[in-house]
């Protein structure tokens, strides 16, 4: 079912008006260690078709992994559409793609010892450092090609490859748990190794002693990291123009008002080179392009697919994201924070008492949607004096995303990439609520 | 899944390898799903997956290949058993089982496909509208799905099992917006194998609706240290979180320090406490007959009078431990080996009244229903969906959503107190190494814990 012209007339025949066929074809091998040692070699084959209908003005779905399953795909597809949302939204004929390099053939031809060695020496260069540090790793080569066929002739496809290698480090003492991690992400056969080791092993070194906070509004460092974790998802989410659309993102009726720091700038961009999130158009065939979210702390833009733009009277950003189990969803990139002027260090230097925050676990719970923040600190630290004085337990931070960009005292001027898809400085928050035992 | 794989083929794949242990999975999975999101149907769709893996055992190390495409099922094989000979250097170590044939057929109540599409989306339509009715609410989120799996197991032991089951998901919200603040009242349910209780859901869309509205007029919790009367369902939140996860094997077996701390025999709670988990317990989102590699389902009892007395097993970390095998091997999908999970985890009930739990709280935090949670192993959190101030003795002011946290070795040992009643949150979906959302079940009486660190927001 990798063709979808038959897919596609099929649907016509049966009684679509429009139709619109979604394939991927991917194949993965992730590698995996398991306290310290090599565990498992995995192999991943996935292909699937989904199905969109425009019947009477309504749209109906199916999707499929069965090979073969032609028919009953565009049976199920129409069956639903009776009682599908209607339609806004007509499907992009041929348009100008972006130019966006997504595929190393480097990736491809990746043996797997080499991937191997790569695991293997991320976990012997933090155990040098701290010998009794148990760690997992993951390493993982991917290549896939998605294609997406409609009947107003639209028909766009492109092969992208990705590599990745992940380590976390647990250390227990006692009943005492540290636990660390990094990763690199890219679509070339290429990762910055040296600065996970480095980010590792600084996190070890910043976890020796463990300190106490107390309960306090008090300034708060996150570092690229700690925002990942935290502050992105129920950041991002107020900039869907489905939440803005049906009321339920704090930003409406905010497009073109300053309502953060006028120091803050945030990008969703599809289009920088070998980027694990960029892709020269979106799963619904929209060319990619870049998308101001905050300009110097004005709402620039939402981001839209097309049937959320349709319902919106606006225009799809190219940012339709899917898998097999669902029609489109809005969905961002890579994000990109602009950097700022001071130093992580300078940031630390200032802080007579506060914290440092590199995990927040539990942040997605909660009123994400109104832009609550808060969880327990998973990995952070201290800052007492100016200074780094040791790794704090039994804390939780807690905050308004939309609040706290308003109170910012710095934004770093050290970007880095976390995830393979944010990139940011740390941010510099004059004030959080701390809780502690 | 006769139409797309041969039973003598499959034995005939796995026969003959070099491999200490292989096996094969295949399913199927038909789903409907359909979502709201306020006055607009946001999505209808049918999603059928198919697919299969081989997971291959040589010297201590494992090759597992997944697939969509079934053909040349013995290339596959060759292929797990390749990788598997590339990692392995050591003894395989995989507690004995007897080999099983058998079916399992769906033990149906109320079977949802036998729903019309037209008639649920007509029930639905109620709930989502009801909802919008309340005075204050301005959005909703409704998300229904009815999954129905099947899934075929063969090893090279000579297990070859069949077993079918249905989830029936949903989950419903409601969102009340006022001057530029926004709150959500929500709640999951699930069922197996059981279309009911999504006939029955008018009252609990109203509830929502009122709760949202409600919200935007309650002050947040003061942060700080409190004395916690937690309902079952987040008690059951609580036990799945804080404990269950540690209990499971995989983060100890290769873990000297991990062994020392989870060694049997320790004392984790006062003498009343007891939590069990068991697939075997029957109709829980976490049962089965069978477990991903074909061991037959168990109770298990983990904490009893507050000793550690065992703790959930797949085949490898059991052979590896010395202990029994407690049929705890689950994979979401095809597409994942199966690894240590829990299945229904619960805390069995003491025999304290609601009133009485509460009756010397000065200042408390009662807080009921889920948002989610997660754990580190050593510090957890978990957030409510619903919570009160405890004043004098007595339910005082709604709050805003609250989180709570804490240390689960300091946590358990001041539970203090358990209610003589018992539920079951069916409504979670468990994640572990990307493989989410598991149907589990969780379930407790309510219970009371001292000095819980409770977070606004």
């Amino acid at each position: 079912m990798t063709d979808p012209e038959p897919i596609l007339h099929a649907a016509q025949r049966l009684g679509a008006q429009r139709a619109e066929a979604f394939i991927v074809q991917s194949e993965e091998t992730p590698v995996r260690f398991e306290a310290n040692r090599l565990k498992e070699i995995n192999a991943r084959q996935t292909s699937g078709v989904a199905l969109r209908v425009i019947v009477n003005g309504r749209i109906g779905f199916a999707s499929s992994t069965k090979p073969g399953d032609v028919s009953e795909l565009v049976e199920a597809a129409l069956e639903t559409a009776p009682f599908g949302p209607e339609a806004h939204l007509d499907f992009p004929r041929d348009g100008p793609a972006a130019d966006v390099d997504v595929y190393d053939p480097d990736v491809e031809v990746l043996p797997v010892d080499e991937m191997i060695e790569v695991g293997q020496s991320l976990i012997d260069a933090v155990r040098a450092v701290e010998p009794e540090l148990l760690c997992d790793a993951y390493v993982r080569r991917g290549d896939s090609t998605v294609t997406i066929a409609n009947t107003n002739g639209g028909m766009f496809t492109y092969r992208g490859t990705g590599y990745s290698a992940w380590l976390n480090g647990t250390l227990i003492r006692g009943t005492d748990m540290l636990f660390v991690g990094d990763g690199d992400a890219s679509c070339r056969a290429q990762l910055d190794l040296k600065a996970v080791e480095a980010s590792v092993v600084s996190q070890l070194e910043n976890s020796r002693r463990t300190t106490e906070a107390r309960t306090a509004e008090l300034p708060v460092v996150f570092t690229p990291l700690g925002i990942a974790s935290a502050l992105i998802g129920p950041l991002t989410i107020a900039f869907s123009g489905r939440m803005v659309h049906q009321g339920q993102s704090p930003l409406v009726g905010c497009l073109g008002k300053a309502m953060y720091d006028a120091r803050l700038s945030l990008w969703d961009d599809a289009t920088l080179p070998y980027r694990p999130g960029s892709r020269p158009f979106d799963d619904e065939g929209v060319g990619s392009r870049r998308n101001p979210l905050i300009e110097k702390g004005v709402v620039r833009s939402f981001l839209y697919d097309l049937q959320t733009a349709g319902l919106a009277k606006a225009e799809s950003t190219g940012s339709a994201e899917r898998s097999m189990a669902a029609q489109p969803s809005i969905s961002t990139t890579s994000l990109v924070i602009d950097e700022g002027e001071m130093s992580f260090k300078e940031m630390v230097g200032s802080v007579k008492e506060g914290l440092v925050v590199e995990e927040l676990m539990g942040a997605g719970q909660g009123n994400v949607m109104g832009g609550d923040f808060s969880g327990n600190v998973l990995l952070g630290y201290k800052i007492e004096g100016g200074e780094i004085t040791g790794r704090v337990k039994d804390t939780m931070v807690a905050g308004n995303v939309h609040e706290a960009l308003k109170r910012l005292v710095a934004i770093g001027s050290e970007s880095r990439w976390v995830g393979g898809s944010v990139r940011t400085p740390p941010l510099f928050f004059e004030s959080l609520t701390v809780s502690a035992k | 899944m006769g139409d797309t794989a041969d039973r003598s083929e499959i034995e005939a794949a796995i026969r003959g390898q070099r491999a200490d242990y292989l096996e094969v999975r295949l399913d199927e999975t038909a789903t409907n799903r359909i979502v709201y999101r306020g006055r607009e149907l946001e999505e209808i769709g049918r999603t059928r997956s198919f697919g299969g893996n081989v997971r291959a055992l040589l010297r201590g190390g494992w090759g597992f290949v997944s697939f969509n495409e079934p053909s040349e099922l013995r290339k596959r094989v060759e292929e797990a058993v390749e990788a598997a000979g590339h990692v392995g250097k050591e003894t395989s170590q995989f507690a004995e089982v007897a080999p099983v044939g058998d079916t399992v057929p769906l033990e149906l109540k109320n079977d949802p496909r036998t729903v019309p599409l037209a008639v649920k989306k007509k029930m639905l339509d109620r709930y989502n509208e009801t909802i919008l009715s309340v005075d204050g609410v301005t959005s909703t989120n409704i998300t229904y799905s009815d999954a129905h799996k099947r899934v075929l197991f063969a090893s090279s032991e000579g297990s070859y099992i069949e077993q079918e089951r249905i989830d029936v998901v949903s989950r419903l919200s409601a969102t009340a917006r006022k001057n530029g603040d926004m709150q959500q009242a929500s709640m999951s349910l699930g069922a197996l194998n059981d279309f009911s209780y999504v006939e029955t859901l008018g009252e609990t869309a109203r509830h929502l609706g009122e709760r949202a509205v409600e919200l935007l007029a309650a002050p947040y919790v003061e942060a700080g240290t409190y004395p916690v009367v937690l309902d079952p369902i987040l008690a059951g939140v609580f036990c799945h979180e804080a404990f269950g996860h540690l209990s499971e094997s995989d983060f100890v077996y290769e873990n000297e320090r991990m062994r020392e701390i989870m060694v049997l025999g320790r004392q984790f709670g006062q003498p009343h406490l007891n939590i069990v988990d068991g697939a075997a317990v029957p109709g829980l989102r976490g049962s089965f007959r069978y477990d991903d590699e074909g061991v037959p389902a168990q109770k298990t009892d983990l904490i009893r009078d507050g000793i550690l007395v065992g703790r959930l097993h797949s085949r490898e970390t059991a052979g590896k431990m010395g202990e029994r095998v407690t049929g705890n091997a689950r994979a979401l999908d095809y597409r994942f080996p199966p690894i240590v999970r829990m299945t229904n985890t619960y805390i069995e009930r003491g025999e304290m009244s609601f009133n009485d739990l509460i009756a010397d709280i000065d200042e408390g935090v009662y807080a009921r229903n889920w948002f989610g949670g997660t754990t580190s192993m050593e510090m957890f959190t978990f957030s409510a969906g619903e919570a009160y101030m405890i004043r004098n003795g007595k339910v005082a002011e709604l709050l805003r959503p609250v989180k709570l946290t804490g240390n689960l070795f300091t946590t358990l040992m001041n539970i203090d107190a358990l209610g003589n009643d018992m539920d079951f949150n069916q409504g979670g979906g468990c994640g572990k190494a990307g493989q989410m959302p598991l149907p589990v079940s969780n379930g407790s009486p309510h219970i009371r814990i001292r000095d819980v660190v409770v977070g606004e927001r």
